[in-house]
Formats: C-alpha cells, structure tokens, sequence
C-alpha cells in the first residue's frame, strides 16, 4: 500500500501499485483522506479538507466577479448618463434622503463585522457566538431592507417613481426620471441581493444552531459571508454615487 | 435501453430509473442529460433556418409573410446561439472529459453542475414560451428601442429566458475553473495538460466574465418594457448605443465562447488522428488565453456604423485585426502538426479537414468586417451572415461533430458506422458550402440581411443557398440515425478503439461512475499526445 | 482546517471603526466641491473602504494568491468595459467629421 503525502502542491508517488494502463499514468492505492483521519464533511471527490475549503473559497470568488460585472453594467449606465445629464443626475440626487443612505450604509457596516465574528466564532470553536452573530447579521439585514421599504414609500409620495405618476413639473423631469430609473434598478437590485443574503444567512443559521460547524469545518459559513460582504461593497459604492452627488449644494 | 455496455461498472449502468439521471451528480451522466437537451434545440433551430430558405428561393416575400419572417430569423439566431451553439461543446464534451482529463472524480462542485442542467432547461422552456406566444421580431439582437419599446412580441418572456439560461453558462464555467486550477492529478502540470482542457479553460475565463454583462442588459430592457424605465429609449433621453456597446460587451466574447472549445476538439483530433503531438504545444495554449482576452477589447467593431465615434471605431478595428494572430497561429499549427504526421482517415479527421478550410475562410472574411472602411459596404449584408456562419457552422459545429465522433466510443461504449459518418463529414461539407459561400456574393452585390425579399437577378445565388441548405439538412440527420442505431446494435467499444494517447483512454468505454476506479489516485508523469516519434526510414 | 491565522476580534473592531469613520469622511468630502475631482475623490474614499472589506473582512489578505488574482480580474474587466465605452462618448467629434 503506498504511502501518499498530502498536500497542496507537487507530490511523490511511492511504488505505485495497480495496473499501468498506459504509459505514463498510472494509479496507486491510498485512501484520499486529510491528515490520517476521515472528516465526515469531506466530499467524495476532495482528497482533503484544505482542497474541499480552496476550493469552495475559489467558487466563490469566482462567482463574486460574475457579481462585480453584474453590478458594473448598471454602474456603466449611470456612469454614461451622468456624463451627458449632469445637472439632472445633481438634482435627482438632492431628491434623495442622505440620512436614510447613511443609516443604511452604517448598518450594512455593522452586519459586516458581526458576520465575520461570526466566522470567527466557528474558527475557534464557539457555537454560542455564531448564533448571536448571525442573528444580529440577520437584523441588521432585515433593518436595511425596512429602511429601504420607507425610503421607497416616500418616493412614491413624492410622485418620483418613473412611470405614468412620475412629476413631470420638476425641472429636467424627464432626465430625472432617467436618473430615478436607474437609482430604483440599482438599488432594487441590490435589495435583492439583500434578501437572498438573508435567506441564505437564515440557512446558515440553522445549521450553526444545529452545531454543524466547527473549526475542523466551516465552509459553507465563511463562503456564505464572502457573498453578504460583497453585497456591502456595493452599497460602499452605491451611497456615495447616488445620494451625495448634491451635496456640496447643501442637501434639499 | 437494452443494449449491453462492455463492463457493467460502467456510469450508464450504476442506477437505473428516471430519478437517477434527474438527480445525478455524475458530470458524465450531466453531459448527456446536456446532449439530449441541446440536440432538441438543433432540431428547433435548424427548422427556423428551413423556413428561412424555404422564403428566399423566391425573390417576392411570399411564404411566410414580413412578421412572421421577421420572427423566424430572430428565433433562429437566438434559439442556435443560446440554446445550443453557448452550451454545445462546453456542458456535452467539457463536462464528460474534464475530469477525466485532469484525472480526478468529478468537477469541483458536482450539484452546481447539475443546477446549471436545469437552469438551461428552465431557461429553454420560458423562450419556448415565448416562442409559443408568438415569438420575437426583434433580431437576436434585440436593437432598443424596437425591443424595449415598440415591439409587440414576446420579447420579455425571451429575455428572462435568456437570463436564466446564461446562469447555466456561468455555473459551468466557474466549475471548469475550480475543478482545473486545484484538481488536477499530481504531476499534471499546466503544460501537461490536453489542449482541450485549455481551450475550455479559456472558454471558462470568457463565460464569466462576459455572461453577467448580457444577464444585466436583458433584464434593463425587461425592465423597460415591463416598468417603462427609458434606459434605451431616446424619447426618454435613454441612448440606444448604450445598449449596444453592453450588448456586445458579451456578444463578440460569446462569439469565442462558440468556437474556442472546438478549436480545443480539432488540437486533440489533430494529435489523435496524425498520431504526433501538436506542434507548437505552448503557442496553442496561450493563443487561447490570448483570444479570451483580446476578444473583450474588440466588441465596437460591430457598430462601425451606429454612431460610435470614428476614433473608438479606428481603436476596435486595429485591435480587431490583432485578435487574428492567435487564431492563425492555431491553424497554422495543425497544419504543421498534420505535416508528416501518421494520419489515419477515419471519420474524425474528415470533420478535422472540413474544420480547417472553412474555419479558415470564415477567419479571413472575418478581418474584410473588422477594416472599418470596407465594414460600411458590407455591414448588415449577406456577407456577415456568411462569415459568421462560416465560423459558427463550418469551424464550431464541424468541430462538435468531429468530437462528438471522436469519444463517441468513449461516452457510450458503442462503435459507430465509420462509412456513414465520413458520408455525413462530406454532405455536411458540400452543403454546407453550397448554402453560404454564394451569400459571400449576395453580401458583396449588397443583398442585406433579415430581408424576406430582393431584386429578380439574385434569385440564382438565392436558390443554389436554399439548395445547398437542404445537402446540409441530410449531412446533420444522418448521425442523428446512424449514432442512435449504435446505441442499440453497435460493436462494443474497447477502451482505446483510436488507438491514441490520453487519459480517457487509458479507461473503459463507458467509464465507470468514479473515472478511475472508485478511490485510485491517477499519477501523470509524461507529457500530452506522448507519440513516439516515427522510425526513419534510411534508403540505400 | 484552514491554514490562514484567526485574525483577533480587535482587528475586525477596529476596521469596523475605520470603515464608520470612512463613511462620515465620504459625507464630509461630498459637502465640498472639488470641481472635476469631486467622482474621482469619492470613489477613492468609496474604494478605500471596499479594500478594507475586501482584505480584512472577507480574508483575502490571507487567501492564496490565485484568489487576490481573481478579485483583482473582475475588477480589472470592469475598467475594460467602463475604459471602451468612454472611449467612444468621450471621443465624439475628436476626428473633425461631422457626425463622427
């Protein structure tokens, strides 16, 4: 039975057994299973738990960039307009409410770091302080949503949702109704993106209640983190780009 | 099915029942879950193309109406493009070989391999749905503000469609990725690896980063059309070459999406059938990172005459002609790789030739597009129509045929009737001919495209393409009887029946579930296509 | 499992601190008006607290450096897109050709 470092990179194949087929490929014995014991967490195909975690991290990412296009296309569109309507973009942004942006970005901040001490939880063996951690993530989450919801409803109030209802007496209306197009697909994108994070946190929640994790294996939770703090990067950028845009002419 | 595969540990055999393909994790069973899927959209696509030939052999629109043709050709294009050209050789071949390939079990993320299935599939049933809601007029390229404010078809349903299914190419993509950066058996290092797994690689590198751009422009005229939000619509102040530079942003890259995994087919087939490794190995492997790469720098040059600045035209034209280089270099390549090789003619290096010389053509009248100049005469005439589809059929298709020939022993354990398929490589090859070379003439003569009729004098060409189109027709229904009569009274197929170099054939034909015998770990310590060279012959 | 270091519950504290402090400064600079500057410094604040997220919250400082590639890519694309199409809007009228 031959013996099969493990590792990452390159290995040594000692006395291979088993049939040649062909020159140059051949196949040895040994159960692929990470540091001599066999977690029960380790998928079939995975040689180790290091792999499995490499590359659940690498998916991720990977994903993560299909996102940061996903969200860049919409960032072109307003990119663009902005170029060719800058007055408009300046008092469509003064429309918005900087206080609720700036809530919102304080509390998607907060879900930040009570998501990562969440993994870190897991890391050092403490099933308590994943729980707490994830519902306060969970929170937070569902409280950006319901400042997202009021913010929403004033818009409609103020006849700011393009469409049929849309104030056309407001100067440049219907290049601010362009830049209201674009603020509710960006940031109505974003919401849900917000409410398939909160899903998958409810998820992750679930399992971490049921002490699935712990720091021989907590992959599924420090992936499902990687995605909500994407989704916080985008906010990073969305608040400034959207509410602040007139805010050197003091905001309305 | 009642046939017998070889050894009964094959992957065919581990489970029976419908539940056991729908919920596999298997990719090899995933792969053919995709063959049938995309085979059904071939059939769809390929009768919109018929009853678009059937209206041009004569010069009044008198078949089918301007709707309706308007329609067809849309539906054919989207239908051929996303449903089956995208998926094709990546989620039928790449998925099958991959792994096997890189010498491991499985892809890195096995239930997302099986959620891409079905996210085609759901994809493929809302655009049937708009199709059976009457279809889009749009064009494939779905041009605002027609498609997002004025047309009347289904065009939302057909974008949501799409969305759907270009998650599929997503998931498959990112898998490829995974599975080929922290998979690979030991000893497989990157310049050891089959071109085919760097072709996919590349093609793997383009699906993500351009699939999210399509995904977000389809879902803005979506959102035009159902909540009246003017991003494109210039009565709104929206700009309609906005939408084309985000359209074509993943459309030109798609366009190496379709042909850079078969250029990845036609290395293997190359180095199986001459029995001598490729020449140039590492140029092979690069150009096709260099295409994956290049293709995102070049996409205004199919808007040379939208409005777009003369200087960005210039900038994408020049680029244009760079991304060439790589390509060529392929080409040249194979050819030098066949140069002296052993070539045995079976039926492989049949669809291997016909690939070489129409990909070739498609490939040169591709730069006459890309000179801005001579862009203005040609653009949205027959003559982009042929060349795209001397590179979409005669180079992508071809290839599909040819590696779907190839490991057609491999994936089903059944050997096929050699003389049957070289019979189709050259009805496929002469049809294929006659339908688009004579639209090279029509686009020069200035017959546009998406016309159901044109002037009296052009009725010739017109007739020797709708003809040629139906030699075509035959050379792609021949396999569909020959390599389906094999499952059921084919030879069994031995592990190596081309007798070449590979990991897939150093395994049974069908392979079992796990590829390499449940918990073996495969060891590569040689090159690829390691052919040992042919004895010189001294005379005298 | 992983070999990547268990970063402290100060460390993330303190980025946590950073990234409000951040915000009020992205408030802060918004109320001045720097002319041309004004996209270019908010999105430099903006990308300053991405960065932070990104290597300290999400790990990335710790993860291989395939995966720092890979972040970095889909960045880069997005220049690429933003870069071409400018190249387009931006250049209208360059070549003194009416209508081009």
């Amino acid at each position: 039975m031959a013996n099969v470092t493990e590792s990452i990179g390159a290995r040594q194949a000692l006395a291979p057994e088993g049939a040649a087929s062909a020159a140059g490929a051949h196949t040895l014995h040994g159960t692929a299973a990470g540091h001599g014991h066999h977690n029960p967490n380790l998928q079939h195909h995975f040689y180790s738990m290091e792999q499995q975690l490499e590359a659940s991290t690498l998916g991720m990412w990977v994903f993560l960039v299909t996102e940061i296009l996903f969200f860049g296309g919409m960032f072109l569109v307003y990119l663009v307009y902005r170029m060719l309507y800058p007055e408009a973009w300046v008092l469509g942004s003064n429309h918005l409410d900087v206080a609720m942006g700036a809530i919102n970005t304080v509390v998607l901040l907060c879900s930040s770091l009570t998501m990562v001490l969440a993994v870190r939880a897991a890391q050092v063996g403490s099933r308590q302080g994943q729980v707490i951690n994830l519902v306060l993530t969970i929170v937070f989450g569902l409280t950006f949503l319901v400042v997202k919801y009021f913010e929403y409803a004033e818009k409609f109030e103020h006849h700011l949702v393009p469409g049929p209802n849309f104030d056309m007496t407001l100067p440049q209306a219907a290049q601010q109704q362009l830049f209201f197009s674009i603020y509710f697909m960006m940031t109505g994108i974003h919401a849900i993106h917000m409410i398939i994070g909160i899903g998958l946190m409810l998820v992750i929640l679930w399992m971490a209640w049921r002490g699935r994790f712990s720091p021989d294996y907590y992959g599924p939770l420090e992936v499902s983190g990687l995605y909500w703090h994407f989704v916080d990067v985008v906010w990073i950028f969305l608040f400034p780009l959207l509410y602040l845009l007139g805010a050197h002419y003091g905001a309305h | 099915m009642s046939y017998v595969p070889q050894n009964r540990n094959s992957y065919l055999d581990a489970a029976h029942g419908l539940a056991s393909w729908l919920l596999t994790k298997d990719h090899k069973r995933i792969a053919m879950l995709y063959l049938i899927s995309i085979t059904i959209f071939f059939a769809l696509g390929g009768l919109f193309a018929a009853a678009i030939r059937l209206e041009l052999i004569t010069p009044r629109g008198d078949l089918w109406g301007p709707d309706l043709y308007n329609k067809l050709f849309t539906l054919h294009g989207v239908v051929m493009i996303f449903f089956f050209l995208v998926p094709s050789i990546p989620a039928t071949l790449g998925n099958f070989l991959m792994p096997i390939m890189l010498g491991t079990k499985d892809l890195a993320f096995p239930r997302i391999n099986l959620l891409s299935w079905y996210l085609y599939v759901i994809g493929a049933l809302i655009t049937l749905g708009a199709i059976v809601a009457g279809g889009v007029d749009t064009g494939w390229t779905f041009y605002t503000p027609y498609s997002s404010v004025s047309s009347r078809t289904a065009v939302s349903t057909a974008a949501i469609g799409i969305f759907v299914t270009g998650f599929s190419s997503i998931l498959t993509g990112l898998n490829f990725i995974v599975t080929t950066h922290r998979m690979r058996a030991p000893g497989l290092t990157w310049f050891r690896l089959p071109l085919f797994v760097w072709a996919n690689y590349a093609t793997s590198l383009v699906m993500i980063l351009g699939t999210p751009v399509i995904a977000i422009t389809v879902l803005l005229v979506f959102a035009e059309r159902a909540f009246g939000l003017g991003f494109f619509d210039p009565a709104r102040g929206g700009d309609p070459v906005l939408f084309q530079h985000l359209f074509w942003f993943y459309s030109h890259p798609a366009v190496y999406i379709m042909i850079l995994p078969g250029m990845g087919v036609i290395s293997e087939l190359v180095a199986g059938m001459a029995r001598k490794p490729v020449f140039g190995y590492s140029f092979v492997a690069f150009s096709s990172l260099a295409i994956a790469v290049l293709g995102f720098l070049v996409w205004g040059h199919h808007m040379f005459v939208s409005s777009q600045s003369l200087y960005a035209g210039l900038v994408f034209s020049i680029i244009t002609m760079l991304v060439a280089i790589p390509s060529a270099v392929k080409t040249f390549n194979w050819t030098a790789t066949l140069y002296k090789g052993s070539i045995s003619w079976q039926s492989p290096t049949y669809w291997v030739i016909g690939f070489m010389g129409l990909f070739a053509i498609g490939g040169l009248t591709g730069l006459f597009l890309g000179t801005a100049g001579l862009n203005v005469h040609l653009t949205d005439s027959y003559f982009v129509v042929a060349h795209f589809h001397y590179i979409m059929v005669g180079g992508a298709i071809m290839a599909y045929m040819g590696g779907l020939h190839y490991w057609w022993p491999k994936m089903t354990g059944r050997i096929f009737n050699d003389s049957l398929s070289k019979a189709s490589a050259i009805l496929v090859f002469v049809g294929f001919n006659l339908t688009f070379f004579p639209q090279f003439l029509l686009g020069y003569m200035g017959m546009p495209r998406r016309y159901h009729s044109y002037p009296d004098e052009w009725q010739a060409l017109n007739v020797l393409s709708s003809a040629g189109a139906s030699i075509l027709a035959l050379g792609y229904a021949l396999p569909a009887f020959y390599l389906t009569y094999s499952l059921f009274k084919g030879k069994l197929a031995p592990a190596n029946p081309w007798g070449v170099k590979g990991l897939e054939w150093t395994i049974p034909s069908p392979p079992p579930t796990f590829n390499f015998e449940d918990d073996r770990q495969v060891v590569v310590d040689e090159p690829a296509y390691n052919y040992k060279p042919a004895r010189e012959v001294h005379v005298g | 499992m992983s070999h990547a270091p268990i970063t402290s519950v100060r460390t993330y504290v303190m980025v946590w601190v950073a990234l409000l402090v951040l915000t009020v400064i992205t408030y802060v600079v918004a109320t001045f008006d720097f002319g041309m500057l004004n996209a270019p410094i908010a999105l430099a604040v903006a990308g300053i607290k991405a960065a932070l997220v990104v290597l300290v919250f999400m790990g990335v400082r710790y993860n291989t450096p395939l995966t720092k590639v890979v972040a970095v890519s889909g960045l880069f694309w997005l220049v690429i897109m933003f870069a071409l199409t400018l190249n387009d809007y931006l250049t209208r009228g360059w070549l003194g050709i009416p209508g081009r």
